[in-house]
């Protein structure tokens, strides 16, 4: 059968589950729905499932996206309720349908954020961040393959704004989601690094939506 | 999820082990139930989800209505340290309740290593970790497994004991404590009435007394409480109820597959072997029961492999049928079978050509003896010939790696013993060159030792341990008899042996050395991360006590032991018989030759030993 892509839910408990045990997890799940997956040919067959954007463990997502083989013809409306059925605990399906787009052309990310503060006040917070985050350059030093190094966050940063909540300030951008890639726990990672007495004491992010260049959702 | 896991999970290793939520749990209303269990494993939820004991009590205790079991494990390291210092109490994985509302802690313990991280999850739940100064009821403490054969090192810490299979006994206490409950019981009489139940063990009931000598004088059984305890068994494993929806982690676990259990029991009789002993009466399921659960535990779990379970595959009567009914289901599923605890034999050659027509991994020997003699003695019954003719298959078969392993101390053991080894896998590197059809990949053969620990229950009970300098010296010895780069051995470091021999054959004057250990930070010692032998040395030390007192001493026949209390089938009669025997260097039979009247077919009502 075609390649199938999926929409699903990482939420809950289940945001501490790795990538590489959510591959598995997935794997079990369509076993358990029935579903058979196609394999790769080869000396080591492995099953043809592969998600766009891995997540960070920690970080919660309503639009996870999964692209898939199975073996025989399967109705994808069918899908959603089959494998969210046997799915564990905060992992449900809300989609599936025949790709449109290559995983590649995934350009941006729309986040929530929760920066909480426990003692310090908030609306000030709030001005702070949006202060910070105006910035024309937030040059942080960065953990790469070649060891450490400085990069400029900012450009990486299509749009961001801030709102009180409660003991948090809270956090609504688009980011880029490849090439290149913000890892979201940079923006707390950058307060740290350049503007500590902003540092919040806890952050948690939640992927909302998935863009295209042009900011056309992603099917 | 509470405020304070929120923020600790994301800097530990592995988080998902913390938060449960994975597919299969029970969540029940926890207001509409009765009673609350907190499943308690010592150790980590990767050894504790790949226990099947674990899984089929969680099932069996949740099948009662009014009752909602869940599971709690140790946190590793990093986590106990977060917990402690944001002061998260210990949890339980499907609810995140903390251990102060439960009814009930069943701790789940198979070996004795984990003995401190019992005491260390009782005071996690926030209660004294002796049994006599938790006055109230509930939570009542209590401990099944394994090691409740010998329960007497931690019998002022737990409240009773479960001696035996779990099954029916853990839901007819469960059913006493609903009562007791409910009418407003003190624990007191509570216990009173528990201990008429069958398998369970009151250690508040009974009087111990020593000799000046610090061996046992007597055990006086008061209030009522049986003279000895006798081990409970499920009487019909057919009928008996099996997980066929456990628990699927979301993370990687040490055994990640479904188990089917094929029987209890061993029909061996290896002589230092204390599974061997304890299990007994020798009871099988049969092959439509097992293939039938086994398809839908693949079915309700997605698992992509599957194992048979026991103590010694090869010896389930109807082993090919049951590998064949297993095989038409997972082939064409792609679904991995295997099969560990075969013995070195033709058929079971035959069987392990069957299941791994792709993957040639390794194959493990438990040979325990370098000599004949040696191997009679402990009646083991393998011989070097058969070793040698299965490996000569397998290393034509293309298999090119060989594990074996040995214990040194065994009782008899000599030098010409341990040389012998080294010989054994001399011959075996000769039976590769002569077999092997393709050398140009090499051939790896590694020989591993440990310590022989003399357990209660087996007909070595009486047995001394040999000491640390001379296990130490006849490693040197083996070490020094090998001379072939095919060869690797590996050696277990003795010190957790003598701390584990000290434990396994304790009495109850072991209760502050382990108190002192854990309030000296001991926890999760059977990882040789936290383990520290001098921890225990000075502990024994402070008490008064010595390792070599438990460890090396061998111990009359007609001294009392601390374990004469529980029953666990076999006669002390038959243990006796067999431990001369080993001095003769006479074999035994094995069960399916000739029965040998060990005692455990009277656990039986009727029914019939598959020995």
């Amino acid at each position: 059968m075609d390649k199938l892509r999926l929409r699903f839910e990482k939420t809950g408990r289940a945001v501490y589950i790795s990538h590489l045990d959510l591959m598995h997890t997935l794997q079990r799940a369509f076993s358990r729905a029935g579903l058979a997956l196609k394999y790769s040919e080869g000396f080591n067959p492995h099953p043809q499932i592969s998600i766009a954007l891995p997540l960070s463990v920690g970080v919660a997502s309503v639009c996870e996206i999964l692209d898939f083989r199975l073996l025989m013809e399967e109705d994808p409306a069918s899908l959603p309720a089959r494998l969210s059925a046997v799915m564990p605990e905060g992992i449900c399906v809300t989609d599936c349908w025949e790709p449109v787009y290559k995983p590649t052309l995934l350009k941006y990310l729309e986040i929530e954020g929760v920066f909480e503060y426990d003692s310090r006040p908030v609306p000030e917070m709030r001005y702070a961040l949006e202060d910070f985050f105006s910035r024309e350059a937030i040059v942080i030093t960065k953990k790469t393959k070649r060891g450490e190094g400085p990069s400029d966050i900012r450009p990486a940063i299509r749009s961001i704004s801030f709102a009180e909540g409660e003991r948090a300030v809270l956090l609504h951008a688009v980011i880029s989601a490849q090439e290149p890639t913000l890892n979201p726990a940079l923006l707390p990672d950058a307060l740290r690094q350049l503007a500590p007495e902003y540092e919040p004491d806890f952050a948690k992010f939640r992927r909302i939506e998935n863009y295209l260049e042009n900011m056309e959702i992603f099917r | 999820m509470d405020k304070r896991l929120e923020r600790i999970l994301p800097r530990v290793q592995k988080p998902a082990r913390y938060t449960g939520g994975e597919y299969n749990q029970i969540i029940k209303d926890k207001s509409a139930v009765e009673l609350r269990v907190a499943f308690c494993f010592p150790d980590t939820y990767e050894i504790g989800m790949s226990n099947l004991g674990m899984s089929i009590l969680y099932h069996t205790m949740n099948s009662l209505d009014y009752v909602w079991c869940e599971r709690v494990f140790a946190p590793w390291g990093d986590m106990y340290a977060e917990m402690k210092k944001a002061q998260l109490p210990l949890y339980a994985l499907e609810s995140g309740d903390s251990l102060d509302s439960f009814d009930v802690l069943a701790f789940s313990v198979g070996y004795e290593m984990a003995y401190t991280t019992v005491l260390d999850m009782i005071d996690q739940a926030g209660l004294p970790v002796k049994s006599r100064e938790r006055e109230s009821l509930l939570p009542l403490v209590v401990v099944g497994g394994s090691a409740a054969v010998n329960a007497e090192p931690i019998t002022d810490f737990i409240d009773l004991f479960l001696i035996g299979e779990g099954e029916e006994m853990n839901n007819e206490l469960l059913a006493l404590l609903r009562t007791a409950k409910h009418e407003g019981w003190d624990k007191r009489d509570f216990l009173r009435r528990a201990c008429r139940i069958g398998g369970v063990y009151v250690p508040s009931l009974y009087e111990v007394s020593y000799n000046p000598d610090g061996t046992l004088a007597s055990m006086e059984a008061k209030d009522g409480a049986p003279t000895r305890v006798t081990k409970r068994i499920v009487q019909d494993l057919d009928a008996a109820p099996y997980p066929t929806k456990p628990i699927v982690p979301s993370t990687e676990v040490v055994h990640d597959r479904v188990n089917l259990e094929l029987f209890r029991g061993c029909v061996r009789g290896c002589r230092f072997c204390q599974a061997g002993y304890i299990y007994r009466p020798i009871r099988a399921k049969k092959p439509e029961t097992l293939i039938k659960q086994g398809i839908e535990s693949l079915q309700n779990t997605g698992h992509e492999d599957v194992t048979l379970l026991s103590l010694s595959s090869s010896d389930y009567r109807p082993l090919a049928g049951l590998c064949d009914g297993m095989l038409a289901y997972c082939e064409p599923r792609s679904i991995g079978l295997s099969l560990p605890s075969l013995r070195a034999d033709n058929f079971s050659m035959e069987i392990m050509e069957k299941l791994q027509k792709v993957r040639k991994s390794g194959l493990t020997f438990a040979v325990e003896g370098g000599s004949q003699r040696l191997r009679d003695a402990i009646n083991k019954n393998v011989t070097e010939e058969d070793l040698l003719h299965t490996c000569a298959i397998a290393f034509a078969g293309g298999w090119n790696t060989i594990k074996l392993y040995y214990m040194l101390g065994l009782p008899t053991e000599t030098d010409e013993d341990i040389v012998g080894i080294a010989d054994m896998a001399g011959r075996i590197l000769h039976c590769w060159r002569e077999n092997a059809k393709n050398k140009s990949r090499g051939v790896k053969i590694t020989v591993s030792t440990s310590c022989f620990i003399p357990k209660p229950h087996s007909p070595f009970q009486w047995e001394a341990q040999i000491s640390k300098e001379e296990y130490l010296r006849r490693v040197n010895l083996l070490r020094a008899s090998i001379n072939s780069r095919n060869v690797v051995y590996n050696w277990h470091d003795a010190d957790t042996s003598v701390v584990e021999a000290v434990l396994s054959r304790g009495d109850r004057r072991l209760a502050p050395v382990i108190e002192a250990v854990w309030r000296n930070g001991g926890r999760l010692e059977a990882w040789s991360d936290y383990f520290d032998y001098q921890r225990w040395m000075d502990a024994l030390d402070k008490f008064g006590l010595s390792a070599a007192f438990y460890a090396e001493r061998e111990r009359s026949v007609d001294e009392l032991l601390p374990w004469d209390v529980i029953d666990v089938g076999v006669r002390k009669e038959h243990l006796k018989r067999e431990r001369e025997r080993c001095y003769a260097s006479v074999l035994s039979p094995d069960c399916r030759h000739a029965c040998l009247a060990c005692g455990a077919l009277r656990l039986l009502e009727g029914g019939k030993c598959d020995g």
